[in-house]
């Protein structure tokens, strides 16, 4: 009864009005590592609140060379401001002494994006203490990492296979951009310097995708909890991509460039996706014969999957269509064990010699921790979850198959010829069940 | 001008094998068959092609076979095309006469073959042909050529057989990456009835049956027009693969296994024979069992035929078939097929000859031959009908003529 009359006392009422109903989402961006803060460094040349963007870094210098506000030199006791070496238990310590810093830049956002480049050292060590920080402080964190280059050897794999494992664990959603992948859009002449503003603006680019489908309201909304429903819960890395394209066939290129998409593995990763997340941004001259153009092929190729669908008109959009894509799957039971198994020994033997026994006994605490509590939540729901799908695939299958499978032998792979509710490439006499013996 | 005569080409890209053959229009304007070029097909799945470039060989060797044969210059084709997805159906349109003395006018058929070729079909379908059938005026059935009748309303059948035009455009598509032109798509199945049947024979009520390699085309005559057509995407294909299946051994030992000892009717003295297989090249010695090889072929032969005769029947115009049943394709050279057809059918069956066509013996005996020459009567029958289409196509052809030489 008391705030009604508050509000109705107070002079802005349109503004307090709406604020209780729907608050504005407020979005911070973290990058973490060398990698990782060139691409929030990229980001934040569009319009982010340059109070949002915080560079996380143990190296002085290369900090020193971004021309942002937001910027902080992790461990300098411990790493001197000279880098960490590729040590990611260096750069997890130094996060770790920096942790109030880091927990007071956290506080009051509902969503933090964290950038990092896994393999090295500060990216590797430290985003999993920052996602984790950053979950305490109520936020859902999303991480954008990418994953070394084959040829930058195995002990950069082993790290960066590590380090997202423990970052799976730490963050709510955890999207990686395998570099080697992006081999596929190069061409011979591209430049290291290219290359790596490539994967720079991949990232960027997913980050913004998300970033717009949280915080505009769409025609038909997908808000944080459909977010959350992907992402969430869901070991095995969600992929992304996001397309755009403006013009007449503009439906029909948007869906070509996403169903072509190096990130996806150009179409693969969705065949084998459990969840997708599709956001439509497009001008107010948005057909709805677009977006059925677009979103038909994908019903078609992730059959299988929960397909979550948003579309946002934006006036800045107009003559253009832009795509953004998330997909997941389940599948921790499957891949999680041997994903542990490969880096708890790895990181022991390789990385930690040169530290206390006492730290090297903790980051196994530490981080294993969140994964069982993970799964003792979610257990039974991804359980039932599963069986019920399963379940479902069962039936429908026994419905279509026959008894008995006959290989078609050279008709295996052409159209059936079906009369009369038979196939009849299927040889006569097995059909009529007439006996040769 | 007219002094060469103009060739005409039909091309069948069939599951087992392409076939082209040359025909020349002789002084009697008649007929001639000049050249055949055949080659084993291997791009072909049931009448369609699977995979494009070797179908484009295929055809590329065909091709080159005919025309060293008849010592002429390929440049268009009559292709045959079949295909489960070809079906065949007939539409009735219906028009009233307008004119004050309700005489018919030429104006008043091409309406009323208008309105019955308007048909519904799938976006993705196309017709390839709409056969004009018997009109009918008032309650007068069976006229030819009503113009000139007095009637209130004049009626039409049209028999229509359509495709699905992707599928369609695959086979064109190989002819034309050889530098081929097509005159014109025909049904396969409507190509073998018009090399193998008479006017008599049509006018009695035949049924024509070409078992190819993929698949089995019909059609049915009656009063000496077509009434029916039809594609079951069944053929030799199925056998062999029936008895690869049935008697475990590789496809190509099970082909050889129908053509050597394969037989359309299961006879009781085959009991506990057996064949034996001498080893060879990899392939073990074995012992098939005669029995089981011609109960497996019997059986899908007689499916052919049954689902063939369900279809007609159902339709009403297996009593009207009294000249019987013809068969033609690779498949009619199975022995003992006619007793198997005669049998289902109930009516007298022939293997089916080419007739009123003059020209190599050896080619129209054949029953594999029958479609590519029922292509080049098509065309024939085409280019005879085409100069009275109007002026300016016959004066297009002449030219086309002048610039052939």
């Amino acid at each position: 009864m008391t705030t009604p009359l508050e509000k109705s006392d107070g002079a802005p009422v349109p503004e307090t009005d709406p604020a209780p109903i729907k608050e504005r989402i407020h979005i911070k961006v973290c990058g973490v590592g060398g990698a990782g803060c060139n691409a929030a460094g990229f980001i934040a040349q569009d319009k982010l609140d340059p109070a949002d963007v915080l560079l996380l870094n143990t190296d002085a210098q290369a900090l020193a060379a971004f021309p942002l506000p937001g910027k902080l030199v992790l461990g300098l006791k411990r790493a001197r401001g000279l880098g960490t070496g590729g040590d990611p238990e260096l750069g997890r310590a130094a996060a770790e002494d920096d942790a109030a810093r880091l927990r007071s830049f956290c506080e009051g956002a509902d969503i933090i994006f964290i950038l990092a480049g896994l393999g090295g050292g500060t990216g590797t060590g430290a985003a999993p203490v920052l996602a984790r920080i950053a979950r305490e402080s109520g936020a859902l964190v999303l991480a954008l990492a990418t994953l070394p280059f084959d040829f930058e050897g195995g002990r950069r794999q082993r790290q960066a296979a590590a380090g997202l494992h423990h970052l799976k664990a730490a963050a709510d959603a955890v999207i990686c951009l395998p570099n080697q992948k992006l081999f596929k859009l190069l061409d011979e002449k591209t430049s290291v310097l290219e290359t790596f503003k490539i994967s720079n603006s991949l990232m960027a680019g997913g980050l913004r995708g998300i970033g717009r489908l949280l915080t505009q309201t769409g025609l038909i909304n997908i808000d944080f909890a459909d977010l959350c429903s992907v992402t969430r819960g869901r070991h095995v890395a969600s992929a992304f991509a996001t397309a755009e394209a403006g013009g007449e066939k503009r439906g029909e290129q948007v869906i070509e460039k996403i169903l072509n998409h190096p990130l996806l593995d150009c179409g693969q990763v969705l065949n084998e996706s459990d969840a997708v997340l599709v956001s439509l941004v497009g001008g107010p001259d948005l057909t709805m014969n677009e977006v059925h153009k677009v979103m038909e092929p994908l019903q078609r190729q992730c059959e299988n999957a929960h397909l979550i669908f948003g579309a946002v008109i934006d006036g800045a959009f107009t003559g253009q269509l832009s795509v953004t894509l998330i997909a997941s799957r389940h599948g921790a039971a499957e891949s999680a064990p041997p994903d542990a198994a490969s880096c708890v020994p790895t990181a022991p033997s390789g990385d930690m010699q040169f530290l206390d026994p006492a730290a090297a006994s903790r980051p196994a605490c530490r981080f294993v921790a969140p994964a069982p509590e993970m799964s003792n939540e979610k257990k039974e729901q991804l359980y039932t979850r599963q069986t019920g799908r399963s379940g479902k695939r069962n039936t429908r299958l026994q419905k279509e198959l026959p008894l008995e499978i006959v290989f078609k032998g050279r008709f295996d792979k052409s159209e059936p010829t079906i009369r009369h509710g038979e196939d009849l490439d299927l040889p006569t006499y097995i059909r009529r069940g007439v006996a040769l013996n | 001008m007219f002094d060469s005569s103009p060739i005409i080409v039909g091309l069948e890209i069939g599951t087992s094998k392409i076939c082209a053959v040359v025909g020349e229009v002789n002084a009697g304007n008649g007929l001639n068959i000049i050249g055949i070029g055949q080659a084993r097909s291997r791009g072909v799945r049931k009448g369609e092609i699977a995979e494009p470039a070797l179908a484009e060989e295929d055809v590329r060797n065909a091709v080159v076979e005919a025309e060293q044969m008849a010592n002429v210059e390929i440049r268009s084709v009559y292709l045959g095309v079949t295909g489960n997805h070809i079906r065949g159906f007939s539409n009735h349109g219906v028009h009233p006469v307008v004119s004050a003395d309700r005489e018919i006018t030429e104006e008043d058929v091409q309406d009323v073959v208008k309105n019955a070729k308007a048909i519904n079909l799938p976006i993705e379908n196309s017709v390839i042909h709409a056969i004009r059938q018997h009109f009918q005026v008032d309650a007068q059935t069976g006229i030819l050529n009503p113009v000139g009748m007095f009637g209130a309303k004049v009626e039409v059948d049209v028999h229509v057989i359509h495709g699905r035009v992707n599928r369609l455009k695959n086979s064109i598509a190989v002819v034309k990456g050889l530098q081929l032109e097509v005159e014109e798509i025909v049904f396969n199945g409507l190509a073998s009835s018009l090399s193998l049947l008479s006017n008599e024979q049509k006018e009695l009520g035949s049924l024509v049956i070409d078992i190819g390699g993929g698949t089995t085309d019909f059609a049915v005559y009656a009063d000496g027009i077509i009434k029916h057509t039809g594609v079951l995407a069944v053929g030799g294909d199925h056998i062999s693969n029936d008895l690869a299946y049935g008697l475990k051994v590789p496809l190509g030992r099970a082909e050889q296994l129908k053509v050597d000892h394969g037989s359309a009717v299961l006879e009781p003295d085959v009991k506990g024979r057996s064949i034996d297989l001498p080893g060879q090249l990899g392939l073990p010695f074995k012992s098939i069992n005669l029995e089981h090889l011609r109960r497996i072929m019997a059986l899908r032969l007689e499916e052919i035929f049954e689902l063939i005769e369900r279809e007609i029947s159902h339709l009403g115009w297996l009593e009207r078939l009294r000249a019987g049943v013809f068969l033609c394709g690779g498949g009619a050279r199975i022995p003992q097929i006619q007793s198997l057809a005669e049998n289902i059918f109930q009516l007298p069956s022939f293997l089916g000859k080419t007739s009123s066509i003059s020209g190599l013996k050896s080619a129209l005996d054949q029953p594999e031959f029958a479609t590519a020459i029922g292509l080049v009567r098509f065309g024939f029958l085409q280019q005879k009908r085409k100069p009275a289409g109007g002026l300016t196509r016959a004066v297009g052809q002449t030219l086309a003529e002048i610039f052939k030489r």
